[in-house]
């Protein structure tokens, strides 16, 4: 765990959203909504918890990432790049032919990416593998794991959720970033999904409910996660906007997958700049 | 014809996986609760700190797979054929074959052999289906020794491999000294008048066949193309170089399996002639094994005729 005030990780974060809607700008396409809503969480990850070796990116003992909501892979290209795992100027050839950073993250492409995702509700299982593969191999590593609301309505995601309990799997940490919203609206129109926490909680999970953009909570959060060795996997439930931190993307179904034109970048750049301290 | 001793391939795989497992502690067996059919019991009772059960849940089975072999682990996914290759398509495609990790599908209940259970059980489309995703090697051995070499071969070749095996005891044909490899067909007999080219349960009646043509003057090469990708181009382009007719013998769907395999070889040479046996493209029924392969023409006979009828 790095020393980092609570301060700097906003601000960090801000960037990592300024590099978020600067790259999906230049490929003029890509998933700024989702990638948005989940920047604080995957922040605070690399920057305050995570442990990784950017020159040892296969390193057995490091903390792994799964973003099994992998369409908002450039917030954690944003954070891999930042950290140190590729040179800054590939932030620009996202989706780009012969690029590391392909549309939905590629482990055997891009440095730093734990686990090939893009099909949802296939993470989380994945994630509860590499867990499961620390304990077996009794290694102190934890293993994070970022899952949409929309993306909790599949089944495997549930599958994978009685695996880590059974086998205990207190080393996962899984991000539930609910920010009510999926491709045709909001998730309470297309498939309400209830309480999650309470979902997650029956199948044995240790649940936290927090603000998602709260640096403050999530740092708490995750403080108490990594003193709980219980047995128990770990849920948090982070209540987040879709686009957060740039206006007129904020709360709006439309802005799941499509890139700012000129003005509007120009524009969201402005805001992102103005939060920063 | 001696009778031949038989036993089921499933079992080679429940008795090689012991030995693998203790060669390797990495190598890790996931059951989804069929693993008692599936034969995994000696592994579980021998190794059990490198045995899990994920419970009635394939899809995740095989993402918990994925996220192992990232660590270094060698997961053997255990489960019948029909889930392990279709339930489960999109997970293999996306988490197994995509990020091409080693990771191993075995299945029991390979083709019609759960003859009983009926359609639901019985795997024909899976060879087919699976062979078309980049980085994956398809395999069904022809009987229990085989099995035994080709498990063990499996766990030691890294790379994302399906490994079909039968429900039903099928004849044993190879001695334990016989060797496999992966990717290479064996060749149990030559012949010039015909090449008959079988995988799995059906390699027996290729062998039959062969006797049953040898008293009527015809000699055949019979291959027993356990590996159906990557297909062994050498040997089939040998075939048809050497002899150009083929019959292929599969139980499976005569659409994308072995004969289709074959077929697509063929064609791009530009001469000789394939025919086909297999599951003529429609769903099983609860009936016994023999009867099943019978309805659809695959029988030492119909393939004895065949070779008869290429002749002219």
């Amino acid at each position: 765990m790095k020393e980092v005030s609570i301060q700097e990780l906003k601000n960090t974060a801000t960037q990592m959203r300024m590099k978020v809607i600067d790259m999906i700008w230049k490929a003029q396409s890509g998933h700024p909504g989702g990638s948005l809503s989940a920047a604080d969480f995957v922040t605070a990850c690399y920057f305050k918890y995570m442990n990784v070796d950017p020159k040892d990116p296969r390193w057995a003992d490091r903390d792994r990432m799964v973003l099994s909501k992998g369409h908002v892979c450039p917030i954690q290209y944003a954070c891999l790049a930042t950290v140190g795992f590729f040179p800054e100027s590939d932030l620009d050839t996202l989706r780009k032919e012969g690029s590391k950073l392909q549309g939905h993250p590629s482990m055997t492409k891009c440095p730093g990416i734990d686990i090939s995702t893009g099909s949802l509700g296939q993470g989380l299982a994945c994630a509860a593998g590499m867990a499961l593969a620390g304990k077996l191999d009794q290694k102190d590593y934890k293993v994070y794991c970022v899952v949409g609301d929309g993306e909790a309505q599949e089944g495997e995601i549930w599958e994978a959720a009685n695996t880590a309990h059974k086998y205990q799997l207190d080393n996962l940490i899984t991000f539930v970033d609910v920010n009510n919203l999926q491709l045709d609206g909001t998730c309470d129109e297309v498939m309400p999904n209830g309480d999650l926490g309470e979902k997650f909680k029956a199948f044995g999970w240790e649940v936290y409910y927090l603000d998602g953009h709260s640096m403050e909570e999530i740092v708490a959060t995750l403080d108490r996660c990594m003193a709980a060795k219980n047995g128990k996997p770990k849920a948090l439930i982070g209540k987040t906007v879709k686009g957060k931190g740039v206006s007129y993307m904020e709360d709006q179904v439309g802005w799941h997958g499509m890139a700012p034109n000129d003005e509007q970048y120009a524009q969201a750049m402005a805001e992102l700049k103005a939060q920063l301290i | 014809m001696t009778e031949l001793k038989k036993i089921a391939t499933r079992d080679g795989f429940g008795d090689e996986i012991v030995e693998l497992g203790k060669e390797n502690p990495n190598v890790l067996v996931l059951d989804i609760d069929i693993g008692k059919s599936c034969k995994t019991g000696a592994f579980h009772k021998a190794l059990p700190d490198q045995y899990l059960n994920v419970g009635i849940a394939e899809q995740n089975g095989a993402g918990v797979a994925a996220g192992l072999a990232t660590c270094g682990k060698i997961p053997f996914v255990v489960t019948y054929a029909a889930f392990g290759s279709m339930r489960i398509c999109e997970m293999i495609r996306q988490e197994i074959c995509y990020p091409n990790l080693n990771v191993k599908i075995a299945c029991s209940h390979g083709g019609v052999t759960p003859a009983n259970d009926g359609a639901s059980h019985q795997a024909i489309e899976d060879m087919g289906i699976l062979r078309t995703i980049p980085n994956m090697t398809v395999i069904m051995p022809a009987d229990y020794n085989s099995t035994r070499k080709l498990v063990h071969q499996a766990g030691v070749t890294e790379g994302p491999m399906y490994l079909r095996f039968t429900r039903d005891a099928v004849p044993q044909i190879y001695g334990d000294d016989v060797e496999f490899t992966i990717g290479k067909a064996h060749q149990i007999q030559d012949g010039k008048d015909v090449a008959i080219i079988a995988n799995g349960d059906t390699v027996r009646l290729a062998i039959e066949a062969a006797q049953v043509l040898e008293g009527k003057g015809l000699t055949a090469r019979v291959l027993d193309m356990h590996t159906i990708k990557p297909l062994d181009v050498e040997a089939v382009t040998a075939c048809v170089n050497d002899i150009e007719k083929i019959i292929t013998v599969e139980d499976h769907n005569i659409l994308n399996g072995l004969g289709s395999a074959v077929c697509e070889v063929v064609a791009e040479m530009g001469k000789g002639i394939v025919k086909r046996v297999g599951i003529q493209d429609r769903f099983g029924e609860s009936a016994p094994y023999e009867r099943l392969l019978a309805k659809n023409g695959i029988t030492v006979e119909n393939i004895v005729a065949i070779a008869e009828g290429m002749q002219k």
